[in-house]
C-alpha cells in the first residue's frame, strides 16, 4: 500500500517540474481572481471585469483544454487529427441533451417532458437515448464515454489498419463531417440544425446569473489544470517515451517489441475524452451548440492553436489556443472581420515557415541554446585559465 | 505446442515473396543453427533486406515456411510478437530515437514487460540502471549518456541501435550492413563488437563490405535473384565461379 503510495508521488513528482508548477500556479490565480474581479469588485471600479469577459475567456480556456488534447496525440505521437472538433462537440451535446432536460415547463410548448424541438417535430415521446439525461452525473458520464467509445473503436479500426500521416488525417476529417451531416438531420433527435439551446439552469443555478459563469469560468481553468497534470503525467513517463519513440521510429518501436497499437488507441482516446470534457464545459457558457461545432474547419483550426504555440510543449498548446482566440474575437469585432480568415491562413502559413517549432517551442530552444553555450563558455574559460596558469607556471620554471 | 519441426534456431524453406510480379524471394531455403554467425552478401536486388522483412514479420510470404526455434511459424506472427520472442533487427540506415537521449534509447529497448499499463506506472530499478550502464560501456557510449540521439555521429548511430539490439536481449540478432558508411577503425571495432555478442547470442550480418565479412571469418552465404546461389567459407564462396560472375566480379 505504502509502496503504491510512494510510486504514485514518484510519477507526479516526475511530473511536474517547475515550469509544470509555475504554469498551475498561474492558472489557479486566474481561477481565483477572474471571478473576485466580475462578483466582488463594483462596477465603476475600474478593475472589474464584465461578465462578458468572463463568459469569452471562460469560452477561450475550453479551447485551451481541447489544444491540449490535439498536443498529447499530436506533439508526442505524431497522430494529426483534423476531426478532434467531434470529440469536442459530442462532449457538448451530452451536456446540452442535460441542459435541455433542465428546461422543464419553462419551454415555449411547456411540454414537461418532451424538449421544444420534439414537441415541434410531434415526437409522442422520448427516444431511449435520451433516458438518463435529466441527472447530472449520468450526463458527466456521458461527456466521458460517448468520445470516448467513439475515439476507441474509430482508433482499433485505424490504427490496427495501419493507417498512419495524411491519410489518417484525411479520415478523421471525413469522420468529423459525417457526424456534421448526421446531426444536421431532424429525425436523428439532436434538434437538426438549430441544435440544444435556451437553456435556463445548470444544478439548480441559472446559467445567465454572474454566479454562474464565474464558476463555470472556474471549472474551465480547474478542468484545464487537471488535464494539464494527467497529460504531464503521461508524457513523463515511460510511456510518454514509448509515444515519443512511435513518433519518431514508428517501425523501430515495433521491432522492439511494442504493440504500438494499442499506444496509440489508449493516447487517442484518452485525447477524446479530455475533448469531450473541453465540449461539455463550452456549452453552458456560450448556451447553444449545433452541427455546426463538427465543421472540419473548426477542427483545423484548433490545430493551427498548437502549431502556433508549439506543438510538444502542452503550453504552448494553451498558450497558442488562447493567443489565437484572441486575435480571432479582435480581428472579428472590428472593421477587419471579413479579412479574419486570411489572418488566420497567413498565421499558419508564417508559423510554419517561419517558426516551426512555435512560440514555446522557440522560446525553449533557444533558452536550451543559451544555457549550452554559458556551459559551454565557462568550461572554456576555465580550460583557458588553467593553461594560462600551467604557462605562467612554466614561465616561473 | 508443435514439436520441434528442426534443430535450426532460423528455418527457412521454399520462401517466395513477389511485389507486383517481381520475384524478391524466390524458393529460399538456408537455415542458422543455435549460435552460430552467419554473414549474407550478394549484389543489390538479391533479396537479402526482404529476407530480414519477412524474419522479422513486417512482409508475409506468399508461399513457404519460416520457422523459430523449431516451434513458431514466423509467417503467422506480427512485428511485436516476433521481436517478443526474441528476434532483433537493426536496420540498413541506422534506426534510432532521434529526440531521445542515448541513455532512454536504451532503457527503451530493455528487455521487459512493454504493455501500455506497466509503462505509465514505469519506475526505473537498480538492476536495469546496472544493464543499461553494461551495455554503454560495450557499444563504448558513456561518456554521451545524456546527449541527444541525433546528434549523434553516424557510426555512433551505428552502435546505438546495435546497444538497442543487446538491450532487447534476443536470442537472434539480424544485423543489416552494420559498417556502411564506417571509418576502418570502427569497421574493425565493430567486427569484434558483434564477435562478442555471438559468444552468447545467434547473429545473422547482411554486409557488402567484403573486408569486413573476411574479419568476420564466419560462414557465408550468397544470394543472387531470391534464392542461395553458393555457401560456404568466405574463401570457398569468393572462389565460386558463379558468385565471382554476378556479385564480385573478375
Amino acid at each position: 500500500m505504502s509502496d503504491g503510495l510512494a510510486a504514485i508521488a514518484n510519477l507526479f513528482g516526475r511530473a511536474l517540474d517547475r515550469a509544470s508548477i509555475a504554469f498551475l500556479v498561474t492558472l489557479a490565480v486566474v481561477a481565483a481572481v477572474v471571478p473576485l474581479l466580475n462578483l466582488a469588485v463594483p462596477a465603476t471600479s475600474p478593475f472589474h471585469l464584465s461578465s462578458y469577459f468572463v463568459a469569452l475567456f471562460g469560452k477561450y480556456l475550453c479551447y485551451a483544454i481541447l489544444a491540449l488534447a490535439i498536443d498529447l496525440i499530436w506533439g508526442y505521437c505524431g497522430i494529426l487529427s483534423l476531426g478532434h472538433g467531434a470529440f469536442f462537440a459530442l462532449g457538448g451535446y451530452a451536456m446540452g441533451m442535460y441542459l435541455m432536460r433542465q428546461i422543464g415547463t419553462r419551454g415555449v410548448y411547456a411540454h414537461p417532458i418532451l424538449p421544444d424541438f420534439m414537441v415541434f417535430l410531434n415526437w409522442p415521446e422520448l427516444p431511449v437515448y435520451w433516458y438518463g439525461f435529466d441527472h447530472f452525473v449520468y450526463a458527466a458520464f456521458m461527456v466521458l464515454f460517448v468520445p470516448g467509445v467513439l475515439a476507441f473503436v474509430f482508433g482499433w479500426f485505424a490504427f490496427r489498419s495501419r493507417v498512419t500521416g495524411v491519410y489518417l488525417s484525411i479520415i478523421t476529417q471525413a469522420l468529423t463531417y459525417a457526424l456534421m451531416l448526421g446531426f444536421f438531420r431532424n429525425n436523428l433527435g439532436f434538434g437538426g440544425n438549430n441544435g440544444l439551446t435556451d437553456f435556463k439552469d445548470i444544478l439548480g443555478f441559472n446559467v445567465q446569473a454572474p454566479g454562474t459563469r464565474a464558476a463555470l469560468f472556474a471549472a474551465s481553468a480547474f478542468a484545464l489544470m487537471l488535464g494539464f497534470v494527467i497529460c504531464r503525467v503521461v508524457v513523463s513517463s515511460k510511456f510518454g517515451k514509448v509515444l515519443v519513440a512511435i513518433r519518431d521510429a514508428e517501425a523501430r518501436t515495433r521491432f522492439l517489441g511494442y504493440r504500438v497499437e494499442a499506444y496509440k488507441v489508449l493516447v487517442f482516446t484518452l485525447s477524446a475524452c479530455m475533448a469531450g470534457v473541453a465540449g461539455a464545459l463550452y456549452v453552458p457558457q456560450v448556451g447553444i451548440i449545433n452541427p455546426s461545432e463538427f465543421s472540419p474547419a473548426n477542427s483545423i483550426e484548433a490545430v493551427i492553436w498548437v502549431a502556433v504555440g508549439g506543438r510538444g510543449t502542452l503550453t504552448g498548446a494553451v498558450l497558442g489556443a488562447l493567443l489565437v482566440n484572441y486575435g480571432k474575437t479582435y480581428f472579428t469585432s472590428g472593421v477587419l472581420a471579413p479579412y479574419w480568415l486570411f489572418v488566420l491562413g497567413g498565421l499558419f502559413i508564417a508559423v510554419t515557415l517561419l517558426l516551426p517549432r512555435g512560440v514555446v517551442g522557440t522560446a525553449r530552444h533557444w533558452w536550451r541554446e543559451w544555457q549550452a553555450r554559458r556551459v559551454a563558455a565557462s568550461t572554456a574559460r576555465n580550460g583557458a585559465l588553467a593553461s594560462e596558469a600551467s604557462a605562467s607556471a612554466h614561465a616561473a620554471e | 505446442m508443435d514439436p520441434r519441426t528442426t534443430t535450426a534456431l532460423l528455418y527457412l524453406d521454399g520462401v517466395t515473396v513477389s511485389f507486383d510480379g517481381f520475384r524478391a524471394l524466390n524458393n529460399l531455403s538456408f537455415t542458422i543453427e543455435p549460435g552460430e554467425m552467419r554473414a549474407i552478401i550478394g549484389p543489390n536486388g538479391a533479396g537479402k533486406t526482404t529476407m530480414m522483412d519477412v524474419v522479422t514479420g513486417k512482409t508475409r510470404p506468399d508461399a513457404g515456411d519460416v520457422y523459430f526455434d523449431g516451434t513458431y511459424d514466423l509467417s503467422r506472427l506480427d512485428e511485436t510478437e516476433i521481436a517478443l520472442l526474441g528476434i532483433g533487427r537493426k536496420f540498413q540506415k541506422p534506426t534510432v530515437f532521434e529526440m531521445h537521449t542515448v541513455e532512454d534509447n536504451i532503457a527503451l529497448a530493455l528487455k521487459g514487460d512493454r504493455r501500455a499499463q506497466t509503462t505509465l506506472f514505469w519506475q526505473e530499478t537498480a538492476t536495469e540502471r546496472q544493464r543499461i550502464d553494461d551495455i554503454l560501456d560495450v557499444i563504448r557510449l558513456s561518456p554521451l549518456r545524456p546527449r541527444v540521439a541525433g546528434s549523434l555521429a553516424h557510426g555512433q548511430k551505428q552502435w546505438l541501435e546495435i546497444g538497442m539490439l543487446l538491450a532487447q536481449e534476443p536470442k537472434l540478432l539480424l544485423v543489416d550492413e552494420p559498417v556502411a558508411g564506417m571509418t576502418d577503425a570502427e569497421t574493425r571495432q565493430t567486427a569484434e563488437l558483434l564477435k562478442a555478442i555471438n559468444r552468447d547470442r545467434t547473429v545473422v550480418v547482411v554486409e557488402h563490405d567484403m573486408t569486413f565479412v573476411r574479419e568476420l571469418g564466419v560462414r557465408v552465404t550468397c544470394l543472387h535473384e531470391g534464392s542461395v546461389l553458393a555457401e560456404g567459407s568466405i574463401d570457398q564462396v569468393s572462389a565460386n565461379e558463379r558468385v565471382v560472375e554476378v556479385y564480385l566480379g573478375r
